[in-house]
């Protein structure tokens, strides 16, 4: 009994830590509207507005579209200006949403550029390349989604000024930030996945949808009103009470039921589908932003431009992953972790009681899984599917590169798999990039199997 | 609620060459899993190298079908031994990572724009098949009871049901021979088979390969029922859907993969029109009226009737409990 308290205790102060690191962001976005020209709430304001507008009639088209077959071609367009007026020469391309180009526009004289698209559907659009001096109003998000049944669909896409980055050390520079900020994350989310495994052998396939409600969960408090800071702590909890579920209602009775590692696998799998589609039915197949931190003007910060959003995503990182790393070395049920992951019946028959130890960490690791989605949500936008794609495969080629079933390794993995997806897009085409992370993960098989920082041991 | 059209279109995709193609992908999946305790969750690589090898060939390069399915099936093999040769040697999750991984990455290179000019991109490829439907012999489409079937998809509903059959014939023979209970040796105590002097690595290879074959058959029939290619037909569910029909129909069974296609596609298409048709008069709450809810709700009661499966009856509709006692 006093077991059970002490656990749930533990994991109320797992997430009590979390949330007080999170509150961070509200302090840094005192800063930027101070520090930028252009307030980037008005921004946001602005762009959501937009948005809004656009949102009926495109329904309505998509209805439509049911009902009839497409008699009028589906084009999208839209108009660049800045201060100075309309801005001639961005060059766009204009991809299916998650695939890959389907052809360029460029904005002509007066600003304006369209392309018709092959049917309805989802397309991304995202700026290429921008005229001397002109910025977007948020570079990182230089890609815009947007949803046309048919006829003509406005994308919302604003310009506004900043520190341009050219040339290739620029943009190297530049990328190592990006993976920097998207390795940590997957670190974060890689920890719980690769502990799970370590202390029960468990591969999670589910791992994912829990990130995935973290985000999820947290929009729906964010769009109810409360401020990211709050709804994110919200879908931390809610993730890691789904972890706790999973491993209480799920895993623990059907491991004393005897069901083999092989069927708990397949178990995880099906798991991870019903997770993954209840959260489409109730969130939709679009992707969305948080009504906070969605655009931000970007500040310089020595060589690299970037937004204090992110550096507010990295230092949460940091500090979150500092935290897990010393607690795992440092504190009691730290060191049962290691001892289980270790050698499970070494560590029972020395008194760890190991059904403890594993619900620790998959609480934890389930709050660490939805604060990294929360992080992601608040980096890019929140859509129903980025748990698997490219997610849980990162986190598998990070955990696998560190040391299967090691939370140091899965840190030091992640990280480098995160550099590795940012910094191909230097070299070769943006849509690839997760390729190139698999890439690193079969040849890491081939040279070292055990990873980086794994015992040697026979794993054949 | 039409009852009557829900068992229709049940029974029709039930009997209709998807079932046919899923039933390829759950044979060459007992080979892996049922047989050698393989736990390939990347069979829907092997379907995109097998369809792209027939669309690559004729769509992009004019050549002969026959070429294209000799290319699709070869394509199989190199994938085969490309996936096996780092990973069959380790422990079998780090298998398992890597050919759902490995399968991912497939789909992303096959419809990503620099691979336009061969794949098609994300548009895919079209008109892969004349030559397959010039030979169609039906001048009428098949009639059975409530359902029918065009002249074209008759004649590929012939052929890739009678490609299940051979397949099945197949695997039965091979099962039967030495070679088959080395692998069921080597499913049950893999260390015992290595002591006994046999090749663990090579068979592990060999039973990748024929599976990984049988799976880009699938592919094969896939491209030509349809007469395209594209990648976004070939996502990561379709391995999970594999397994549920394997699982469904029973592991290691010679019937297993083909009953289990039966049901799962009845089933699974059965419930999308009854949830279609549901919308249609309002007997839903609000949160399933939405586009997404008919698959998504499918995709939901499959992943459920996947765990359940697994755990209350892991040796599905014709299985022997006694085999398959799979751990790793």
């Amino acid at each position: 009994m006093s077991a059970r308290v002490r656990a749930f205790a533990l994991s109320i102060a797992v997430l009590a830590t979390l949330m007080v690191a999170l509150l961070a962001p509200a302090i840094a976005a005192l800063a930027p509207a101070a520090a930028a020209p252009l307030d980037a709430a008005t921004g946001d304001a602005l762009i959501l507005a937009q948005e809004d507008d656009e949102e009926p009639a495109a329904e309505e088209d998509e209805d439509e579209d049911e009902d009839e077959d497409e008699a009028e071609a589906s084009v999208l367009f839209g108009t660049f200006r800045n201060a100075d007026g309309p801005v001639e020469g961005v060059q766009l391309t204009i991809a299916e949403t998650g695939g890959s180009d389907l052809g360029e526009a460029v904005s002509g004289e007066n600003g304006q550029w369209e392309f018709e698209v092959p049917g309805p559907g989802d397309y991304a659009v995202t700026v290429a390349a921008l005229p001397e001096g002109v910025e977007l109003r948020d570079p990182d998000n230089n890609t815009v989604e947007v949803t046309i049944g048919t006829g003509r669909r406005a994308v919302p896409l604003a310009l506004g000024e900043g520190a341009a980055v050219s040339g290739k050390v620029a943009l190297f520079l530049q990328q190592t930030l990006s993976g920097l900020r998207f390795g940590l994350i997957i670190a974060m989310t890689a920890v719980g996945l690769s502990l799970i495994f370590g202390t029960t052998g468990l591969i999670n396939f589910a791992h994912g949808e829990i990130v995935i409600i973290g985000a999820v969960v947290a929009w729906f408090a964010n769009i109810a009103g409360l401020h990211l800071v709050l709804a994110g702590a919200v879908g931390v909890a809610a993730a890691a009470l789904t972890a706790g579920v999973l491993d209480r209602g799920v895993f623990r009775p059907l491991t004393r039921r005897g069901v083999g590692l092989f069927q708990l696998l397949v178990v995880t799998i099906g798991l991870s589908l019903v997770l993954r589609f209840i959260v489409l039915i109730f969130f939709g197949g679009r992707s969305q932003p948080y009504a906070q931190y969605a655009v931000q003007q970007r500040i310089s910060v020595g060589p690299f431009a970037t937004t204090p959003r992110d550096l507010v995503i990295i230092a949460i990182a940091l500090v979150v992953l500092i935290g897990v790393a010393t607690g795992i070395q440092r504190s009691r049920i730290g060191k049962a972790m290691r001892a289980v992951a270790d050698n499970r019946d070494l560590a029972e028959s020395s008194g760890i009681n190991v059904e403890r130890v594993v619900s620790v960490v998959w609480i934890a690791g389930g709050a660490l899984a939805g604060l990294g989605g929360v992080l992601y949500g608040t980096m890019f936008r929140v859509s129903y599917d980025f748990g698997f794609q490219p997610m849980l495969l990162l986190m598998f080629a990070g955990i696998i590169l560190g040391g299967l079933g090691t939370a140091y390794g899965a840190m030091i993995g992640s990280l480098v798999v995160g550099l590795v997806t940012e910094l191909s897009v230097v070299y070769f085409p943006n849509e690839l990039k997760t390729a190139w992370a698999l890439g690193v993960l079969v040849i890491v098989l081939l040279v070292r199997p055990q990873g980086l920082l794994g015992r040697r041991e026979r794993i054949g | 609620m039409d009852f009557e059209a829900i068992f229709g279109s049940a029974l029709r995709s039930a009997l209709g060459p998807q079932a046919a193609v899923y039933a390829l992908l759950a044979i060459g999946l007992n080979v892996h899993y049922g047989y050698t305790g393989l736990l390939n969750f990347g069979q829907v690589g092997f379907m995109l190298v097998g369809a792209y090898g027939v669309g690559i060939s004729v769509a992009t390069f004019g050549l002969p079908l026959w070429v294209g399915v000799i290319v699709g099936l070869l394509a199989g093999v190199v994938l085969a031994i490309i996936l096996g040769a780092p990973t069959l040697r380790l422990r079998a999750d780090y298998f398992a990572i890597t050919t759902i991984a490995v399968a991912e990455v497939l789909r992303l290179l096959f419809r990503s724009g620099p691979a336009r000019p061969i794949t098609g991109g994300p548009f895919g490829l079209q008109s892969v098949a004349n030559e397959f439907y010039a030979i169609n012999p039906f001048t009428r489409g098949i009639r059975m009871g409530p359902i029918n079937y065009t002249t074209q998809v008759s004649w590929s509903l012939v052929v890739t049901w009678g490609l299940v059959a051979l397949a099945t014939l197949l695997v039965a023979l091979l099962m039967r021979s030495p070679w088959g209970r080395v692998l069921r040796a080597i499913r049950e105590d893999e260390d015992a088979a290595r002591a006994l002097g046999k090749n663990v690595f090579s068979y592990k290879m060999q039973s990748l390969v024929l599976g990984g074959v049988l799976g880009s058959v699938g592919g094969v029939m896939f491209a030509i029922a349809g007469s395209t290619v594209n990648a976004d037909s070939f996502r990561p569910q379709i391995t999970f859907y594999a397994y549920a029909i394997l699982i469904l129909g029973g592991a290691a069974t010679r019937i297993g993969p083909i009953v289990g296609a039966i049901i799962f596609w009845f089933l699974f298409s059965g419930v999308q029109v009854s949830v279609r048709q549901m919308q249609g008069s309002d007997l839903l709450p609000g949160f399933l009226s939405g586009a997404n809810a008919v698959g998504a709700s499918a995709l939901v009661l499959m992943g459920a009737a996947l765990v359940l499966l697994v755990v209350f009856r892991p040796q599905g509709i014709f299985g022997d409990p006694r085999e398959l006692k799979l751990d790793a």
